[in-house]
């Protein structure tokens, strides 16, 4: 044993290669690969009967992409990822703010802990929590009813508030975390300026916390775009993921894999256009 | 408990297209065997929760153990919550599996990729015992070869609300009226298979459509069911995968309407507080499920396979797995031995007459199941395809 530290000690380069050698091997042979193997299986096609899967390299998959229903599941994937990530970044400027900037450092801690704790619940619970909430005789119609009015029933606006529900702390978090690193050097030359609140806010803070905004939309984003239980439990209608499933359940592994990268390849063009706005330094 | 299932399903999927198995491949099946000898050790199912107990799930409900030991075949079960998702387990592990038990909509795929082989029903007892009204359908026997043992059958029924609809439906066009008052509360289930209902309806209501099998549907014929589902759409309040679903819609309001099994009416109704629900075989008939024993073509287990297939479809067994499941015994002296006096006519299970509008799940091909020549059929991925159609509505 001794010999063998003595050996290693030596040899540094080796040291570090040993270290290495697991978590590379998991990043590229587990991960990367099975992500290239799922790429490569869009390319194949399946006996329609059977299932057998055929070994003859083909673009049917992604001509069936461009046809009936696909675009039209994408876009309203795609609308729905917006809206929850805009949701999600008006509900938590405000709560990051106040968080950052106005509450004394005890209720901040308590404010902290409050967003996080959702995020140890399991996730399964929360949405059929929210199945349970937004049903016909659900504990939202329960309230409502008393001053006359109902809740928004099963459909895309229960998946536009269960998604924003499901994401809003990994919105928060990043935020709260680029607000509380602004100086307050620059707010106050600001006000020394003559810049009141709302200006301040507009010229100064925004663009400082814009690039942590963008951060935690790449959560909200990606997250929305992948997801395919919540859907499935309060609405009758389907988005990318469950177009997905459905293939995958039916056994047409080549088509679910070609309709899997069309929201990897959304997500890649995101975090694009995310890195030039600077999001990454702000993780 | 489903969608976690369903999850690491997908992951397990994900593996399995990364291992990118080959053994997809159509081969032909094996001639059956003469004569069952000695077992393996060991045999592995793949089978709906339900069926195959070893008193995992409770003590009290064991029927695997007793096999066990008198045949030293340890039993392995993995369970499945949907057709596809057990022809997706089973494709992907061609070898895995040494028995399934496989429902119509997905026996015919299992035969056509030479995934399982044909049984030689002279060397399993119980099968001379199986109602006769199972035997020889198109969904377990193929040109005369049987394909396995049939296990048992339930029917697709229409269930309602009494407290909300008062007058009592009786036809499944309930269900297809965008306009009825109960419209945004109507639940039917979430598969492509689902279409061969709107199919029943459109047997009785366009004749000039001259469906003659629900499963055996041309463009037009197909194009009129898909149509049919669509204006539903609207009014459809949830669709349901697995039962639990069903059972929760009916229970918090959501739903006064739907498709069910015998089994969620029983459920509901014995629930507490009960509740209100009643079923009915609507006139026009119904689609249903028959579920049949396969034995794996590359099984190295036969033995042991026919053994428990022989054990698991044998009177006393069969009708413990039939009440403890919900459904109608396949095996013809199961009634006699049931611990509810009431099950088998719940379930109709010895009730002919009762069967003979019920079209048994069976998996759509390009050839035409009703024997017409003359067109092509929808083939099960364009049920697939339109499915996601109309979901996507």
């Amino acid at each position: 044993m001794r010999r063998l530290a003595a050996w290693l000690h030596r040899r540094p380069r080796t040291r570090l290669g040993l270290l290495l050698a697991g978590p590379i091997a998991w990043l590229v042979v587990i991960y990367l690969g099975s992500l290239a193997i799922l790429f490569l299986n869009a390319f194949l096609s399946r006996d329609a009967f059977s299932g057998a899967t055929v070994y003859q390299p083909t673009l049917d998959n992604f001509a069936r992409l461009l046809e009936d229903p696909y675009p039209g599941i994408t876009i309203r994937t795609l609308g729905m990822a917006a809206v929850v990530t805009l949701t999600c970044a008006v509900l938590a400027l405000p709560i990051a703010f106040f968080m950052a900037r106005v509450a004394s450092p005890r209720l901040r801690n308590t404010m902290v802990v409050a967003v996080i704790v959702p995020l140890w619940a399991s996730y399964l619970i929360k949405v059929y929590s929210w199945r349970l909430i937004l049903a016909e005789e659900g504990i939202l119609n329960e309230v409502l009813g008393a001053v006359g009015l109902r809740g928004p029933g099963f459909g895309d606006v229960a998946v536009w508030l269960v998604f924003t529900y499901l994401w809003l702390p990994y919105m928060i978090l990043p935020v709260y975390a680029g607000l509380d690193r602004i100086p307050d050097s620059l707010l106050e030359a600001s006000a020394d300026l003559g810049g009141r609140s709302w200006m301040t806010f507009r010229r100064v803070v925004l663009p400082l916390v814009l690039p942590a905004v963008v951060a935690g939309s790449i959560f909200t984003f990606s997250l929305t775009l992948g997801d395919y239980i919540a859907p499935a439990q309060v609405s009758t209608t389907i988005f990318i993921g469950n177009a997905i499933y459905a293939q995958f359940g039916a056994g047409n592994l080549p088509l679910a894999a070609a309709l899997s990268l069309v929201p990897l390849g959304i997500v890649v063009l995101y975090l694009l256009v995310a890195r030039r706005l600077g999001a990454f330094e702000a993780l | 408990m489903k969608l976690r299932r369903s999850m690491s399903l997908l992951a397990a999927g994900t593996l399995a297209v990364a291992a990118c198995s080959p053994g997809a491949g159509a081969s032909p099946a094996p001639s059956t065997i003469t004569a069952v000898g000695d077992g393996e050790g060991q045999v592995k199912v793949l089978a709906w929760p339900g069926y195959v107990e070893d008193g995992t799930t409770s003590p009290d409900v064991d029927w695997i153990s007793s096999f066990e030991q008198e045949t030293g075949c340890q039993v392995t079960v993995q369970t499945f919550g949907t057709s596809d998702e057990a022809f997706t387990l089973f494709q992907t592990n061609p070898e895995e599996y040494d028995v399934i038990s496989a429902s119509g909509d997905a026996t015919l795929r299992l035969v056509a990729g030479g995934f399982v082989q044909p049984v030689n029903v002279d060397l399993i007892p119980s099968y001379a015992e199986i109602f006769p009204d199972l035997k020889d359908k198109d969904y377990n026997t193929v040109d005369g070869v049987h394909y396995g043992v049939p296990h048992g059958r339930g029917a697709n029924v229409l269930m309602w609300r009494t407290d909300e609809v008062t007058t009592a439906p009786t036809s499944w066009g309930a269900l297809f009226d965008p306009a009825s008052e109960f419209a945004g509360k109507f639940s039917v289930y979430d598969a492509p298979i689902y279409i061969a209902d709107a199919a029943v309806l459109l047997m009785k209501t366009n004749p000039e459509l001259n469906i003659k099998h629900p499963y055996a549907l041309d463009d037009t014929q197909f194009a009129a069911a898909v149509d049919l589902l669509k204006k539903q759409k609207p009014a459809v309040g949830e669709y349901w995968g697995d039962y639990t679903k069903q059972i929760t819609s009916f229970q918090n309001g959501n739903t006064v309407l739907g498709t069910t099994w015998q089994v969620i009416a029983n459920v509901l109704q014995g629930s507490d507080p009960p509740v209100p629900v009643e079923v009915v075989k609507p006139v026009e008939g119904a689609t249903g499920w028959s579920d049949t024993w396969m034995i794996n073509s590359k099984t190295k287990n036969v033995n042991c396979s026919y053994k428990f297939v022989n054990h698991i479809t044998s009177a006393p067994i069969n009708i413990q797995i039939a009440e403890y499941f919900g459904e109608a015994p396949g095996n013809s002296k199961s009634c006699a031995l049931a611990v509810n006096p009431d099950h088998c006519d719940i379930f109709h299970a010895e009730d002919a007459e009762y069967w003979k509008d019920v079209w048994y799940w069976t998996t759509p091909t390009a050839k035409c199941l009703d024997d017409r020549t003359d067109v092509i059929c929808k083939d099960f991925a364009a049920w697939v395809e339109a499915w996601t159609g109309i979901r996507a509505e």
